[in-house]
């Protein structure tokens, strides 16, 4: 009981860092029906800008954690949105109306880029944050000696998910920004005729994806500690599979899919095997897809002849 | 964003310079930390180093190279000719004195003379653009409408298909006898590589191009190929040419395996358990370690033999070598080298290549070929009209699946060693970009698809690092010059609905 409390937390934890990713890939796909491939480097990106981030505000003696981490998260946010807008800028508008590969196969190239860059101007060995920021945790449950532990960094992590999960339901649902993107969804051509700014639409729903990357790039950072160039390729199709899972296009799907496929994960590496954690991962996705193509909160495709 | 007049009418400078700094400003928030911070792990502590120079030239550069091409646009190409030659002519020289004279040394922006070099290319490629457009600006005046470059070289290479096309065997087959002095070990095995792999883009071409399923985990087949040959030929011993049609079928079979679940999924729901496909196959191809060797591989898989003659200088149990068997043939004594097993596999990858290739352009005039592009191009109409989809895209993934099965177990035989190192998704994504960017469904275009791809980077494996940056690059600048892959030869499909505004690039 006490072990399963435990991996729930863990697995919470991690659901909410797959789920703001994967909303980028849910919001993107939503918008221009295409994966966007180089969304998880972008996310690796978010990683390392936090990082250099919090070194260079250690060096400048600001060690207030609380300011730290909203300083760290301002800098990581703004710094990986542009990264966000340049990808749009340059591997899709480029390429938009023409055939529906074009842009996948430049999405590939760019995240195959950025991965090298990061290598090139990094370095391909793992980067530790020591010592971590944030420490120490409440103890909920004591029993034969098994302690469950909530770390204040879990508390930090599941907040910050929830107020930016909330924050962005409201953009959506009630903003101007929030009804172009639904018009676009809908009808490009018709959005464009009624005068909504398509390119311009479609660049901030880049954006708004990369700055939650980014987000889930600091959690990262902060919750495993170490990052390298490559974090970018699994998390990215996990995050997917996760906005898959919730339904594609649904934001609301996209969090619930990120916290299942971060529960299946932590439960399925405390049960079973850890090795096979991501293999997991993806049966449940091809069992959704079989049963339920649509996710847990799509709407269905209809088919038109 | 309006596009401004194609006569040199009115410069307006001040859009000119505010696209220029909003390019600048986008430039340094890009850099200044990926590039402008280094960290460094040093005594367990994680510290950084500055590198400012390179994130001032990258904005500096790109502020003038973005006024550069506004005026190129404005239809002011001088300025920007001049000003990116002399930029060139600097770069250039510097990197050419730089041994001789410190201030060469200094005028270079970068550490390292390969950046130096990549960074000299771009006022170059922004020379050249200008001077074109002025030449031809002097030559006649600018003819709206007019096919660009590339779509007359497009054009013009398609007329000659079939002449290319047999033309490049021939020059395939006569490669090992031609004179290359040195470097012929060296060209063969580029050759070889690139031969496997339009091998394995003609497979892929099959699922992709002909079925139109968009499949992003074919290295899995390549995989069970190679390790299926590896297995057989390690635990039982059995010849290359048994375990060939072994890997074939296990490959169809794993295709199949996959075909199911996916039949009713479309586009992009395909891609990403395909993907996912892929992955599971080398998760479990690293933790089956009983049996595939886990991380480490398989090593010292057995090499094929010609026929049953050996390769090796003396042959094992008392058989003989190919050598022995040549000398008797021919009537002279042929010495063991080495060079002789080299060219036998580029035969057979290339023998194996001819065949997919064969089979691909016979199915297309076949009944299931047929199915195959109509199901691509309408999945309802085909129902309609009484064809099965399961059972065409079964036979699509299976086919596809087949030939990576056989790609595969050459490539194991060839290496000696299988390891799932060898089958990650950027395996996967290098094949599904030959074939897109030789233009889906077109044969020749893979071909030169794959030379470009793999031949230019292994001709230039100096710069090892640079390499697969400039691999993402070229992917990306390819797409945007030519979405339709460089030879895009689909007939024209009628477009009910042109999708989205704007549109760039060329019509397929």
């Amino acid at each position: 009981m006490e072990y399963f409390l435990q991996q729930l937390i863990n697995g919470l934890t991690l659901g909410g860092v797959y789920g703001l990713i994967a909303i980028g890939y849910t919001m993107v796909y939503g918008i221009i029906g295409m994966i966007n491939f180089a969304h998880g480097d972008v996310y690796m990106i978010g990683a390392f800008n936090a990082l250099i981030a919090f070194l260079v505000l250690g060096y400048l003696g600001i060690t207030w954690v609380p300011l730290a981490i909203l300083i760290v998260l301002l800098v990581a946010v703004l710094l990986t949105a542009v990264y966000g807008w340049t990808v749009e800028r340059v591997a899709y508008r480029p390429l938009r109306g023409s055939t529906r590969l074009a842009p996948l196969i430049s999405a590939i190239g760019m995240s195959i880029f950025l991965q090298n860059f990061v290598l090139l101007l990094q370095g391909a060995r793992g980067k530790p944050l020591t010592p971590p920021p944030i420490s120490g945790g409440f103890t909920l449950m004591e029993h034969e000696g098994f302690t469950v532990e909530l770390s204040y960094l879990q508390i930090t992590i599941m907040l910050i998910t929830v107020v930016l999960m909330f924050g962005f339901t409201m953009l959506i649902t009630k903003t101007s920004l929030g009804r172009q993107q639904r018009a676009c969804e809908q009808d490009m051509k018709m959005a464009s005729l009624l005068g909504v700014n398509i390119n311009r639409t479609i660049a901030t729903t880049f954006i708004i994806g990369a700055a939650l990357a980014a987000v889930a790039g600091l959690m990262v950072t902060l919750y495993y500690g170490v990052i390298d160039f490559y974090i970018g390729f699994v998390a990215g199709i996990k995050a997917f599979t996760a906005a898959v899972l919730g339904g594609i296009g649904s934001m609301p799907g996209a969090m619930l899919g990120g916290l299942l496929i971060g529960l299946i994960e932590v439960f399925w590496s405390a049960y079973f095997t850890v090795e096979y954690k991501d293999v997991a991962a993806f049966t449940v996705l091809v069992m959704v897809l079989i049963f339920r193509p649509t996710g847990l909160l799509g709407r269905p495709e209809i088919e038109k002849v | 964003m309006a596009v401004t007049t194609e006569a040199p009418a009115a410069l307006d400078m001040q859009e000119i310079l505010k696209k220029a700094a909003l390019a600048a400003v986008v430039t340094f928030l890009l850099a200044c930390s990926i590039v402008g911070i280094e960290t460094v792990s040093s005594t367990g502590q994680l510290v950084f180093v500055t590198r400012y120079t390179e994130v001032f030239v990258a904005v500096v550069g790109v502020f003038f190279g973005s006024m550069a091409i506004s005026l190129i646009r404005a239809g002011r190409p001088v300025p920007a000719m001049i000003g990116s030659g002399v930029v060139t002519l600097v770069l250039v020289a510097a990197l050419l004195l730089e041994e001789s004279s410190s201030l060469a040394h200094m005028l270079l922006p970068f550490q390292s003379v390969t950046v130096d070099w990549g960074a000299a290319i771009v006022p170059a490629v922004l020379c050249i653009r200008a001077a074109q457009i002025v030449w031809r600006a002097r030559s006649r005046g600018r003819v709206v409408g007019k096919p660009t470059v590339a779509q007359q070289i497009g054009a013009t290479l398609r007329q000659f298909i079939p002449i290319i096309a047999v033309v490049l065997i021939i020059l395939a087959i006569a490669l090992p006898w031609l004179p290359m002095g040195a470097s012929k070990r060296k060209v063969i095995d580029i050759c070889t590589l690139v031969v496997t792999y339009i091998m394995l883009g003609w497979g892929l071409n099959i699922v992709v191009g002909l079925a139109g399923l968009l499949d992003l985990g074919y290295v899995a087949f390549y995989a069970v190929g190679a390790y299926s040959y590896a297995l057989f030929a390690a635990d039982f011993g059995w010849s290359f040419w048994l375990c060939l049609p072994i890997a074939g079928m296990l490959s169809a079979s794993f295709g199949l395996l996959l075909g199911f679940p996916v039949l009713r999924l479309r586009g992009d729901y395909l891609a990403i358990v395909t993907l996912g496909f892929g992955e599971m196959i080398r998760i479990i191809l690293i933790n089956w370690w009983w049996v595939t060797g886990g991380p480490n591989g398989i090593n010292k898989v057995a090499r094929p033999s010609f026929f049953g003659f050996s390769f090796e200088r003396t042959a094992p149990d008392g058989g003989m070598t190919v050598y022995d068997l040549f000398s008797k043939l021919l009537g002279t004594e042929v010495g063991y080298d080495p060079y002789w097993r080299v060219v036998f596999l580029y035969y057979l990858i290339l023998a194996a290549a001819l065949v997919t290739n064969f089979f691909t352009l016979r199915i297309r005039k076949l009944p299931l070929g047929r199915a195959w592009e109509a199901l691509r191009e309408d999945e309802t109409a085909c129902r309609a009209l009484g064809i099965n989809p399961t059972n065409t895209k079964l036979t699509a993934f299976a086919c596809g699946a087949m030939f990576a099965g056989f790609a595969g177990s050459f490539f194991a035989a060839r290496q000696g060693f299988v390891s799932p190192e060898s089958f990650v998704f950027i395996e996967s994504a290098v094949i599904l970009a030959i074939v897109v960017l030789g233009g889906l469904g077109s044969q020749v275009g893979i071909v030169l698809a794959a030379a470009v791809l793999i031949g230019l980077p292994e001709l230039f494996r100096e710069l090892k690092d640079y390499r697969m940056l400039a691999f993402g690059i070229g992917m990306v600048l390819i797409m945007i010059w030519r979405p339709g892959g460089l030879l895009a030869h689909r007939d024209p499909t009628i477009r009910l609905h042109p999708k989205g505004a704007g549109g760039g690039g060329q019509k397929p």
